[in-house]
Parts: structure tokens; sequence; C-alpha cells
């Protein structure tokens, strides 16, 4: 065999097997699953692009199956939206025409992932006049909307496809002479005591702690702990290092230096459940987890692991870049300050403008005055107050409704409107909240300042009713 | 003669047992006639509706004056409007089976998306107005597939419902009155060849 053909057997060989282990790699899992990413993917589901499983529920499946993942994760948050499109609206065969012009019945028709140059703000991967395709004679019944651009109606701070609960028409009615701040503008629920998780004898000495003796915590950790809730509720050190634990052997047995967050869920499901819903938790949700091996156990997939602040895509601190992001994180291993959660655990990741512009401002006065006793319960705004607001949510049973606060921070994020009923208006009228969230300067000054912006929609629903009454 | 599931079938026999004034269903091996079907199904849903009406909004919204029933219930915290509690039950069913599907449409809807869109709608909506105390049944084809639609009067039974209809900003007529057929209730049922 002459040298040429030795090295085309070679380069035969080496292309098909370097081709196998790229191909089975990208199918069983493992490394080379990368290669299968088609697009940068959008910014609300990159973080768990690497578990392909999540939405494709098998190699092969098809749209309809891609579809019904969507509702795995969104549908709770569409319903508490009180979703103004929502796909059994669409069922009803009288929209079979509509459906042909616009598959609404499809979150995939709007959201389509992996199309980074078509993809617009939240995540919408279709022409921005799309409420023409169905509402294109808007004009005849109000004739005030008769010459707009149909890729105004949802980009004018007007209406939204999906929540509309701050913005329909008789709301703005109700609200439209509200002052711009309210006499007493307090955070009503965050004056609210929010009921314990666990009820126990209080625990008041470091000698009444259950840690074995090689686990035992320093005096820090201790005077941590008998300050914290836990303790006051009758929770001891075996209570999150070894959980369900009763004697001392067992504890020693079972102990688990750093308890994760299905240890918390055991007592804070809600709070858990929440977390693992928004960018900060999802990496660790149970549908993301793809440890799976394929091709006799040559290919695996491993877990995600939490989340990092150098994998997000928005400025964060460089030298917590590497730091994994756990309950922990932001409460503190022993402490449990809610305190340092609501501000001090965000600003030390978060370094966009709007964080960085969080300390001087009035919030931020109103949240020193609220801590150093000076300010009424309820009447500081942390960074939590608008990000992790607390509300009244069904229990997993889906009977009884608890209060607690949204550890999903993206639940009223995008678009900001969501914000204005949850947040806003425990303290602000409606239309200087909506005009503050028009200003995308003024919410890089973290609200320092007025709304340069304004949005009409007030003025024309006053409008409309002054000519009614002119009738 | 079409093949009804059974389930559907046991449901729409039961609920024929109540029909009231209309000839008893016929039922064969085969399965139910589309008509009957329809007219079983609209006879639960005018029941449902007629007892929230009379037993929860009239009882304690106009008579004890305890709750207020609202378009924005939740917000109002008051009690559903009768035709929003029939719309939740429209997309309670579409959510749960294809089998089936209904809505309240009119020729002055409040909601502009509720005007009649399908030519048997427009037919049918009004055929029940112009001849009071009939059914409209037709046969339509949606999406390549094939209907049976039934349409029935939708009358005003009370006062307030003319009242809140004349009196709501986006309302098309003003002038409705006590026993006017205020809209139709479509009901469709996919044909099997």
């Amino acid at each position: 065999m002459g040298k040429t053909a030795k090295l085309w057997i070679i380069w035969l060989l080496s292309t098909a097997v370097g081709g196998a282990i790229l191909v089975s790699g990208m199918y069983f899992g493992g490394a080379t699953r990368a290669n299968l990413l088609i697009g940068k993917t959008t910014s609300g589901h990159h973080q768990i692009e690497l578990a392909c499983g999540a939405c494709h529920t098998s190699a092969f499946s098809g749209r309809d199956e891609i579809e019904k993942t969507c509702k795995g994760c969104h549908a709770a948050e569409l319903d508490a939206a009180k979703d103004s499109h929502p796909i059994k609206k669409f069922r009803d065969p009288r929209n079979a025409d509509r459906l042909e012009k616009l598959a609404a019945n499809k979150c995939i028709t709007c959201h389509t992932e992996h199309r980074p140059n078509e993809t617009r703000p939240m995540g919408v991967t279709l022409p921005t006049d799309y409420c023409a395709l169905c509402h294109e004679d808007v004009g005849k019944n109000r004739p005030s909307h008769k010459d707009l651009a149909f890729d105004t109606c949802a980009t004018a701070g007007c209406h939204n496809y999906h929540d509309n609960t701050a913005l329909y028409e008789d709301f703005l009615e109700k609200h439209a002479t509200k002052p711009e701040l309210k006499e007493r503008p307090i955070v009503r629920y965050n004056k609210q005591k929010i009921e314990i998780a666990a009820v126990g004898d209080p625990l008041t000495s470091a000698e009444q702690a259950n840690a074995p003796k090689a686990h035992a915590g320093d005096a820090e950790v201790m005077s941590q702990w008998l300050a914290t809730s836990h303790a006051k509720a009758g929770v001891n050190c075996g209570g999150c290092h070894a959980p369900e634990q009763k004697t001392a052997e067992t504890i020693k047995a079972n102990w688990v230096e750093k308890p994760n967050h299905k240890v918390c869920a055991t007592c804070h499901s809600l709070e858990t459940a929440t977390w693992l819903q928004g960018k900060h938790g999802m990496r660790l949700a149970d549908k993301m987890l793809s440890e799976t091996a394929g091709l006799f156990g040559l290919f695996r997939d491993k877990p995600l692991t939490p989340m990092r602040p150098e994998l997000a895509r928005i400025p964060m601190q460089s030298k917590v870049a590497h730091t994994e992001l756990t309950c922990t994180s932001c409460h503190g291993a022993h402490e449990f300050n809610t305190k340092t959660a609501q501000v001090s655990s965000c600003t030390s990741c978060h370094a966009d403008e709007h964080t960085k512009a969080y300390e001087g401002s009035p919030h931020h006065k109103l949240w020193q005055a609220e801590v150093s006793g000076t300010g009424a319960k309820g009447s500081g705004v942390s960074c939590a107050t608008c990000h992790m607001p607390r509300q009244w949510m069904e229990d997993e049973g889906g009977f009884d409704e608890v209060l607690l606060a949204n550890h999903n921070q993206n639940a009223n994020l995008r678009p900001n409107e969501k914000m204005i009923r949850s947040v806003c208006m425990n303290c602000h009228g409606l239309g200087f909240s909506i005009d503050a969230l028009a200003d995308p300067d003024l919410v890089k000054r973290n609200f320092d300042g007025r709304p340069s912006a304004h949005v009409e929609s007030i003025d024309w629903v006053m409008k409309r009713v002054k000519e009614r009454g002119a009738k | 003669m079409l093949k009804i599931s059974k389930t559907l079938m046991a449901s729409a026999i039961a609920a024929g047992a109540i029909l009231s004034g209309g000839a008893a269903a016929t039922v064969t091996a085969k399965g139910v006639e589309y008509k009957d079907v329809a007219d079983m199904l609209i006879a639960v849903m005018v029941a449902d509706r007629t007892v929230y009406t009379k037993k929860v909004v009239q009882r304690l919204a106009a008579k004890e004056k305890v709750i207020k029933a609202s378009e924005h219930f939740e917000d109002d915290q008051a009690l559903p409007l009768p035709a929003q509690m029939f719309r939740f039950g429209a997309e309670h069913v579409a959510d749960k089976t294809d089998k089936f599907s209904y809505s309240l449409l009119s020729l002055w809807p409040i909601n502009k998306q509720n005007a009649p869109r399908t030519e048997v709608e427009k037919t049918g909506l009004k055929y029940i107005e112009e001849n009071k105390g009939k059914n409209f049944y037709g046969e339509e084809t949606l999406g390549g597939k094939k209907y049976f639609t039934a349409v029935y009067a939708d009358v005003a039974v009370a006062k307030v419902c003319a009242s809140c209809h004349n009196n709501h900003k986006d309302t098309p007529r003003t002038d409705f009155k006590v026993g006017d057929v205020m809209g139709g209730v479509v009901i469709r049922i996919p044909m099997t060849n």
C-alpha cells in the first residue's frame, strides 16, 4: 500500500471516529452537546441551554412536545397575570381562520428559541405589528385608535399581550386622579408578620446545640444562630445539618456540612419553589437536572451546577464571579438576617447602573430610616421590596394561600408594568407609576428624580369619559 | 347518527332527563343525534346559569345587598356577572375537551370579539332574533373540520340584564328590555365521517 493510500485510510478513520464521538456526545450527552446550539439562546433560557431535555423532551420531539414544556415552567405566572390571551381562548373553532394567520394557541409561535437576530424584548420573535392580524379593525369602535401604527400597541406603554392587570381601561379610570405619592406610603404586606414555618421550644443557649463535637460551631456561629428565628422556633443544628434525625448518633452519622436548598425547602417550600423559577435558582430546578449516561456510560450528562455571577449577561461584581448561588449566598449560613438579604446580598453581586444608583436614592433613604427605627414598619424600600415582593400565593396543595416573599425576582421584572400593582401602587399613584417605569433613564438612576416620559393612556381614558358625559 | 364518546353520551343522557318542553332524545345503539346532544348541553348550561343568576347574584346582590356583582369582580371583591360565569365555564370546557365547544355571542356585543364571525353564526343569530322561541341548527367547516352548530336565543330574563347592557360604555345598543333576545349561545360539535 502506498503512502498516500495509508494517509487516506488514516484520514478517513480519524474523521469517522471523531465524527462518531461528536455525534454521540451530542445525542447521548456530554461536553460536545454545546455544538447542537443553533444560535444564541434568549436571556430567559441561556442559563439552562445545555439542559436540552428541559425543552426537547426527546431527541426528535416535535413542536407540540416542546410546547408542553413551556407550560411546565410558565403556566402559573401566566395565570397570575390574568393572561389576556390565554390559549384556551383560541381553542374555540370559530377562531380557526385567525389561527391560520397567527397560531396564537402556541407559545412558540411568538417565542421561538435560538433566533438571536429576530429576538425582541420579552423574547418575542414576531414582527412587532402582530396585533394587527386580529385587531386591524380596532379603529371602527375606537376612533382614537384609527391612525395608530400597529407596532405601537405593545410598545407605547398602553397594552401588553399577556399581562394587562394594571393597564385595563376601567382600572385606569378608577385610579386616574390618584396623587403621585400616597399620604401614608407603606408597603402593606411588609407591615404584616409572616407566619413562622416551624414551632418548637425556643433554644436560648449554646449548650443546647445538638451538633456532634467534630462539627460544633465556634462562638461566632453560636451567637449568630441564637439570634435567628431558627433558634427562637426551636430549630437546632441537626434540623438543617441532619434533617429528620432525632438521636445524637444518627445526627452524627447523617451530618451534612453544607445543606442545600432542598433542606431549606422542608420548611420554606414555596420560597424555594419560587427561587427555583427565577434566574437565581433555575439551574437547580428538578426538570433541569440532566444526569444521564448514554451508550453504555461512555457519554454522560452532568446536572447543571448552581448559578455563578460569571454566567450572567448583566454586569456583575468581578470579585464574586465564581461564587455559586444557593440559599445561603444571600441569607448567610448561620445568621439568616433578612435585612442583609434584602439589600447588601444583592449589591454584593449585582453591578449594573440601577443597582449602583440605589445607594443614596430616595428609596434607599427610606430603607435606612426603617432599619434604624426612625421610619415606620413597611415604609422602607429595599431591593427585595420591589424585586421579591411579599405576595399571597397558593400553597402546593392548591387550596390554601400563604403570604410570603416571592423568591422569583423575575416574576414581575418584564414587562416592568407587572410591578405597578404588586409593588409601586403600595405608595404611588397609577399614572405616576406608569410614567416612572416608562422612563429607562429614571430606572437606571434608581428613581432619583422625576419621570421625563409620559404615557397617555389615562388621558385617553379620561377623554372618553368626558365624551360619554357630554352625550 | 353519530358516534359520540361514551362519557359525553352518558352525561348528555343524564342532561336529557331534565330537558323540558322538547321531544325525548333519540338514543340508539349507534349514538345520539347531534341536535339532541346540543339540546341536552344547552339544557345544562341554561340550568346552571339560571341557578347562579337567581340563587346567587339576584339574592345576594339585588335583594340582600351583601355583595355587588361586577365585571371586575376580583379587583372589586365582587361576584362575577352571570355572563362571565358562563364564559368561564366555556373556557374551562375548552381546556378539558375538544368534543364540543360553546360561546356566548351577540349582534350587539359589548366586547367586539363576541360579534358573529362565521356565516352560520351570522345567520343563526339573526334567525333566533326574528323567530322567537326557535333554535337554529346548521353545519359548517372551520379550519378544515366539519361542525354541527346550534344557536340558542339568550333572552334578557331580568331587568338588570337589560339595564346593565344598555348602560355599559361599550354597548352598541341601548334599548334592550326584558324579554328581548340579547344574543345567542352557539354550541359546536365536531362531526365525524
